[in-house]
């Protein structure tokens, strides 16, 4: 394999930004915010240096290593540092630099106000050099590390505003959720090693043919938890729209484009393992459809315009998974619908942050209407978004959904149906719900508050906006364009028969776009004919509340886990303060009830001193007596 | 004679002694009382000394004398010192040592 040493640049960069501005305080207040941009987008020019250089090589070539340290060497058990860069991991390295270098940018203006905006920018820069590490990792053990400090980067910067308890309880969730997916990949690792002896992605991938399938579903299984932990699936989602907590740029680029995608990363790049193990593959597969209908459903029934986007998030992830669960034809598929969503969701959560700047930080969409005259840049930034996402075409969700949905359709058999249904019930549903979004943000009547002025945001948010609505315009046509990313990836994944079609990809497209025409439709007919009322109506069905509520997610959470949970830490705590305490306690007690029992001879009488001697050296006599005899 | 007799006296005597000393509150009654034991224990060696015919038991005895004589000096140089400052010899008196 090539190896190269500047692939360390790519995380030493931000890395170093982050250091710098946590350590170096208020002095580089002034500049921080540049100097954590320039960072990234010069971590952005080495990972398009590598691209360029991969370009340039034969395919067997193309990936390359860098060893940065021996890391673990205990007996048989060896872990370098090292990071491998292929053809997957540049997807993505370009994808966080591009698009967390155009987020850093926006984030310049959009936190102007705000007096941390240096420690913002410290923890992008974290999060940027975590997120690469994970990418970057060449073992199981390297790519925990990142995934690791990925969590912690989401944790600080959802609750970056932790002034407000709301906010700090909402980063805990968040953290506190992503543990049980944490623990799900070192569990992964530990089956790793315990049955193949090896960690790194190469030694389990030549280890996968001939390991037990049932060490492999096992292992699959825990990779899926770990992947529905980071990336908001069921039966982990619950954290993504509390999340939202965070400033809307850390919406964009963690909790929209390039974090939570991370479940994606890591089910894709151990397709060997999912290959060789049919139940969990079978499980990604299922995870993913509950995941897509769940977001979709929540998405119908919010009205904060970021928890909308987020169950958005959540149900195209879905879409993902679904895809990386479908085997070796879906990967590539899997990955191009998560760089074109990286592209349109990031555009219109910026969007979104640039409605809330104009609007005094309104989120409830209920108050929003009327915004297309106000705010023309970012109506046509995010209404490119909107097309985006609907799949029509030419825009990029046309290419990366509906290839998704056709292979669900080819998985073959009752499941190909059942999944292909789910996915394009999903595409109706998701078409109504953006459409929500859209007409009760920028069509209709007003429904200000008195103090609102809503106006255009400054050139520096607009600008990567902009950008990235050119990448959802574009990006899925350059993307299938000839195959492009699925040659791009061929080499990484096994090779496969062809399936037999059941629908023509022509038939799924129009199935595709009759749905999103429904959905469309109906949104049309419910909120742009009638009057949206700037209150949300409270004699709504059954089904409403219950989308309003998150589908009882946290309801169910707090029933199944918490209560017994907080139940089982009290008769624990009971237990322990009983038991152990109890004993502890019972030992100083009983010395010190013998002590003032014992004390009452000390009665500072020198007769009775005398009598006791006495006593004691008769006993003593007797004893001895008694003993002789 | 019987060199038991003399054992028993010693042991007459030791008991005289030890309840004299726990009975008695007068500091200088304990300390005759006391003398009274350590002279019990005295003779016992001398008759252990006759029994075995060896002198082991009488050296021991001087011993003791000349401990027992030790502990006059400077037992009742206490018990003049506590009585000018307390103006009473009752050993019940003297029970500070508790608090």
């Amino acid at each position: 394999m090539t190896t190269s040493t500047s692939l360390v640049y790519l995380i030493a960069l931000p890395l170093a930004g982050a250091a710098l501005l946590l350590l170096g305080g208020r002095r580089t207040d002034k500049w921080g915010h540049l100097l954590a941009t320039a960072l990234s987008a010069s971590s952005f020019g080495v990972g398009l240096y590598q691209l360029s250089q991969m370009l340039g090589r034969s395919t067997e070539a193309r990936p390359v290593s860098q060893k940065l340290f021996e890391w673990i060497n205990v007996g048989s058990f060896n872990v370098d540092a090292g990071l491998l860069l292929d053809q997957l991991s540049i997807c993505f390295v370009l994808l966080i630099t591009g698009v967390g270098t155009l987020i850093h940018i926006y984030s310049i203006s959009y936190m102007s106000h705000d007096h941390d905006r240096r420690r913002f920018f410290a923890y992008l820069n974290l999060f940027i050099a975590a997120m690469l590490l994970l990418v970057l990792g060449d073992s199981y053990l390297n790519l925990y590390v990142g995934w690791e400090g990925v969590g912690l980067a989401s944790y600080l910067l959802i609750g970056f505003w932790n002034q407000k308890p709301a906010y700090a309880t909402a980063s805990k969730k968040a953290f506190v959720m992503n543990r049980i997916g944490d623990m799900g990949l070192s569990f992964a690792i530990m089956i790793a090693f315990a049955t193949m002896g090896t960690v790194s992605f190469t030694g389990v991938a030549e280890h996968a043919h001939h390991t037990s399938e049932a060490a492999l579903t096992a292992m699959g299984i825990m990779l899926l938890v770990a992947a529905t932990g980071k990336s908001a699936q069921f039966p982990l989602q619950a954290w993504l729209g509390d999340a939202m907590a965070g400033p809307t740029p850390v919406s964009a680029l963690i909790h929209a484009a390039t974090m939570v995608t991370a479940g994606v990363y890591l089910i894709t790049r151990s397709n060997f393992v999912f290959d060789a193990a049919p139940t969990a593959q079978l499980l990604v597969v299922i995870v993913g459809a509950i995941t897509l209908m769940f977001g979709a459903l929540i998405g119908t029934a919010k009205d904060d315009i970021k928890k909308a986007l987020a169950a958005s998030t959540m149900s195209q992830i879905g879409y993902m998974i679904l895809g990386a669960g479908l085997g070796p034809v879906g990967y590539a598929f899997a990955i191009m619908h998560l760089l074109t969503h990286g592209f349109f969701k990031a555009g219109m959560f910026l969007g979104a942050g640039s409605v809330m700047h104009g609007m005094n930080d309104e989120v409830n969409m209920r108050k929003y209407g009327a915004l297309r005259k106000f705010m023309p840049i970012t109506f046509i930034t995010f209404g490119l978004g909107y097309l985006a996402i609907l799949g029509v075409p030419p825009f990029a969700g046309f290419y990366s959904k509906d290839m998704i949905i056709e292979t669900a359709f080819n998985a073959g058999g009752i499941k190909g149906i059942i999944l292909g249904s789910v996915a394009l019930l999903g595409a109706g549903i998701t078409a109504f719900y953006m459409t929500r979004v859209m007409i009760l943000t920028f069509t209709g009547t007003k429904r200000w508050d008195e103090d609102a002025h809503p106006h255009e945001s400054p050139w520096l948010m607009w600008l990567p906006m902009a950008i990235l609505a050119i990448g959802s315009v574009t990006s899925g046509y350059l993307l299938s364009h000839g195959d492009a990313l699925v040659n791009w990836l061929s080499p990484l994944f096994e090779h496969h028969g062809e399936h037999e079609e059941l629908l023509k990809p022509i038939v799924v497209s129009a199935l595709a776009l009759t749905m999103v025409a429904i959905g469309v439709a109906i949104a049309f007919m419910k909120y742009s004919r009638q009057e949206v009322a700037a209150v949300a109506p409270e004699d709504v069905s059954i089904f409403t509340k219950f989308a309003r509520q998150d589908l009882m997610q946290d309801r169910f959470n707090e029933a199944v886990f918490m209560r017994p949970g907080q139940a089982l830490t009290a008769t624990l705590v009971a237990a322990d303060e009983a038991v152990v305490d109890g004993a502890v306690r019972g030992v100083a007690k009983t010395a010190l009830g013998s002590g003032s029992a014992l004390r009452g001879l000390q009665n500072g009488f020198v007769r009775s001193y005398a009598a006791l001697i006495l006593i004691g050296a008769i006993a003593l006599i007797g004893a001895i007596w008694v003993v002789v005899q | 004679m019987n060199a038991a007799n003399y054992l028993y006296i010693s042991a007459l005597l030791f008991t005289i002694g030890a309840v004299g000393v726990v009975v008695r509150r007068n500091a200088i009654v304990v300390f005759m009382c006391i003398e009274l034991m350590l002279n019990a224990a005295n003779l016992s060696f001398v008759t252990f000394s006759r029994i075995n015919g060896d002198l082991n038991g009488q050296v021991m005895a001087f011993f003791t004398m000349v401990v027992a004589a030790c502990e006059v000096v400077v037992g009742l140089a206490i018990i003049v010192t506590i009585y000018r400052s307390r103006r009473s010899a009752s050993v019940d008196d003297a029970s500070l040592l508790k608090r």
